[in-house]
């Protein structure tokens, strides 16, 4: 905004500004100033004690090694990172096809009273409790099948759908309908149009979305507990107890060993790492992707 | 019903005036396109499924519970799996107030910060400033938690709760151990973490408002601040009242960060030192330990209450923010 405020009062004509409201407009200026002094304190805070005892924690043996028995120092969370890996692959697998598609379905063939519904229900769905999902995943495949990475995935899977879904909709919705009429002009069959020109030109906002699913499931620790539960020896089957960073992370954050809580750090840092980096891996390989594409 | 685009597969292929040109039936059209059209569909019921299927197993599981107990289920503060008496009383208020003090919190907060960013700053800084406050919302849970242990926790009892003791402990709400750990703690971590959604849909709130509105306000020889409060804010209290209780409904939900604060212990207690117990936070520590059907099915009810709570707290809030927005979804990021 322009100065505006100040210049009004020394207009000829016009009646001073009461030494009451200017006063009000500078603290409530003040006040705004710190609000955003306030806010920003503990991200550089927790930024800056990730960074620095993160960082200070890493060492081969963390990055290569499974967790010592309790109370032992040394040891790593590599079965974690891995685990995580595992469990938000399967996440992946199974929640960006049925988002893209469901993203689909409401911009291509939603226009209607039942893509209201599932517009509403994403919207809903998006705030469930991530707990509350862990319940549901556990009660469909842990009850009388045992703790799993599946469990795991899907219930993360159930997170990731409704973001990639609205995220997709958005970004097809931008395609100007122009480029849609002129493939059926060409005598493209809808399914080809919607597949080879809406969603390609969509492509790279369509991949932000995923990414920004990815990013909110990557650090969930919630609805792992009684899904994945965790593991301390190394496990890559689908259907095995299986460890994954964030609950690392939760139990070493919780117990009484410095040298877990530095791990818990370390553990920590490496997560923010992975996320950033799969996000910014993504973004960068499709914006060549479809930079070559075009 | 038909929707209102013009580009439906079939209207362009069935333009009255025209005789079907050999063209138009190009291989690979209607029966791949009905396909299509029922695949995705599936993934659109997929959705639906999803929140039916949550609905199902969540009354399924506290079915045991509910004949059980009844209403006393909520009722009741006595927390006993030995015994096998289950209230969730304490959580309930565990809940409510840990959120409650998080909005007191991060709603002076979050909207000075979307004001200034959209009123005051520079137009330069406004994209980096929202940014920085959104990143705030890709942090987990879980290291919110972690700093809170070790940062937060450290600071509350060492410095702001004696202080806190000393000039408010008469209201009773301020009293005991400065464990630090408790209901404040809990409280503050949460205001932190829903500050970036209450100041993101605020901002996208106040940047609907038109700009003739400030003008005109301004016109009037007001100052900036009477601009915003008059033209601005007023204008967009439906908006900012949904951000608000979204942000809400994700304080909560919140499990992780709150359970490693807050003391879990299944009390009632007037003053926000003491240690309590969240919905949430019982069903992360005693989910997956809990034996006997009665008691896990106590916790199925939990989170039965859980999800209605927050399902109805969202949908309130969805809909006053698409009254505002006209249609856009409600996101803790933008």
């Amino acid at each position: 905004m322009p100065e505006i405020a100040g210049t009004a009062s020394v207009q000829p004509g016009v009646p001073p500004i009461s030494w009451r409201r200017r006063i009000t407009n500078h603290v409530m200026t003040g006040a705004a100033v710190l609000t955003v002094v306030l806010v920003l304190a503990p991200l550089v805070a927790i930024f800056g004690y990730l960074v620095y005892r993160g960082l200070g924690s890493i060492n081969w043996a963390f990055l290569t090694q499974t967790p010592k028995p309790v109370g032992e120092p040394g040891g790593g969370m590599a079965n974690a990172i891995v685990g995580s890996m595992l469990i938000l692959g399967i996440a992946s697998v199974i929640g960006v096809p049925f988002g893209i598609g469901a993203g689909i379905y409401l911009a291509e063939f939603g226009r209607n009273r039942f893509g209201t519904a599932i517009r509403f229900t994403a919207d809903v769905l998006n705030g469930v409790p991530s707990i509350v999902i862990g319940i549901v995943a556990w009660a469909i495949l842990v009850r009388g099948h045992g703790f799993s990475a599946l469990a795991g995935g899907v219930a993360l899977a159930i997170m990731m759908v409704p973001t990639i879904c609205r995220t997709t909709e958005e970004m097809l919705l931008l395609v100007p309908q122009a480029l849609r009429e002129a493939a059926y002009g060409l005598g493209i069959p809808r399914w080809r149009t919607t597949l080879s020109i809406t969603l390609r030109t969509a492509t790279s906002g369509v991949i932000t979305g995923v990414m920004l699913a990815f990013a909110r499931v990557a650090g969930e620790t919630a609805p792992l507990l009684f899904t994945a539960l965790g593991n301390t020896f190394w496990n890559l089957r689908y259907d095995q107890p299986t460890a994954a960073l964030p609950l690392q992370i939760y139990w070493y954050a919780n117990s009484p060993y410095d040298d877990w809580h530095r791990q818990a750090w370390a553990g920590s840092f490496v997560l923010i790492l992975l996320i950033v980096t799969a996000v910014a891996a993504v973004r960068y390989a499709v914006r060549r992707g479809t930079f070559g594409a075009a | 019903m038909p929707g209102p685009q013009p580009v439906e597969g079939t209207t362009v292929t069935s333009v009255p005036a025209q005789p079907a040109s050999p063209l138009l039936k190009a291989p690979g059209g209607e029966i791949p396109d009905r396909i299509f059209k029922s695949g995705m569909t599936v993934c659109g019921l997929a959705v639906l499924g999803v929140l039916f299927l949550i609905v199902y197993e969540l009354v399924a599981g506290s079915r045991l519970s509910w004949h059980a107990f009844g209403f006393k289920f909520f009722a009741g503060s006595d927390w006993n799996p030995v015994s096998e008496q289950f209230g969730a009383l304490p959580f309930i208020y565990g809940t409510l107030v840990s959120s409650l003090v998080a909005l007191l919190i991060a709603v002076p907060l979050a909207v000075g910060v979307a004001v200034f960013t959209t009123e005051m700053c520079p137009k330069k800084l406004r994209g980096p400033l929202s940014f920085f406050v959104e990143l705030l919302a890709a942090i987990p849970s879980v290291i919110y938690g972690l700093w809170a242990i070790f940062i937060l926790v450290p600071l509350l009892s060492g410095y702001v709760q004696p202080f806190l003791a000393k000039t408010l402990g008469w209201t009773g709400l301020f009293e005991g151990p400065p464990y630090g750990i408790g209901m404040l703690a809990a409280g503050i971590i949460l205001a932190i973490m829903i500050v970036p959604i209450i100041s993101s849909i605020t901002r996208e709130v106040l940047m609907v408002v038109p700009q003739h509105q400030r003008e005109g306000v301004l016109a009037l020889g007001a100052t900036r601040w009477e601009m915003i409060r008059v033209g601005v804010l007023r204008n967009a209290r439906a908006g900012i009242l949904g951000g608000i209780i979204l942000g809400l409904g994700r304080a909560l939900g919140e499990t992780m960060a709150v359970t490693m604060v807050i003391g879990n212990r299944p009390e009632i207690a007037k003053s926000l030192f003491a240690p309590g117990y969240t919905m949430a936070s019982v069903l992360a520590n005693e989910f997956s330990e809990a034996t006997g059907d009665v008691y896990l099915s106590a916790l199925v009810e939990i989170g039965l209450a859980l999800f209605l709570v927050t399902i109805i707290v969202n949908a309130l809030a969805q809909l006053l923010v698409w009254t505002v927005t006209r249609g856009q979804p409600a996101r803790g990021h933008a």
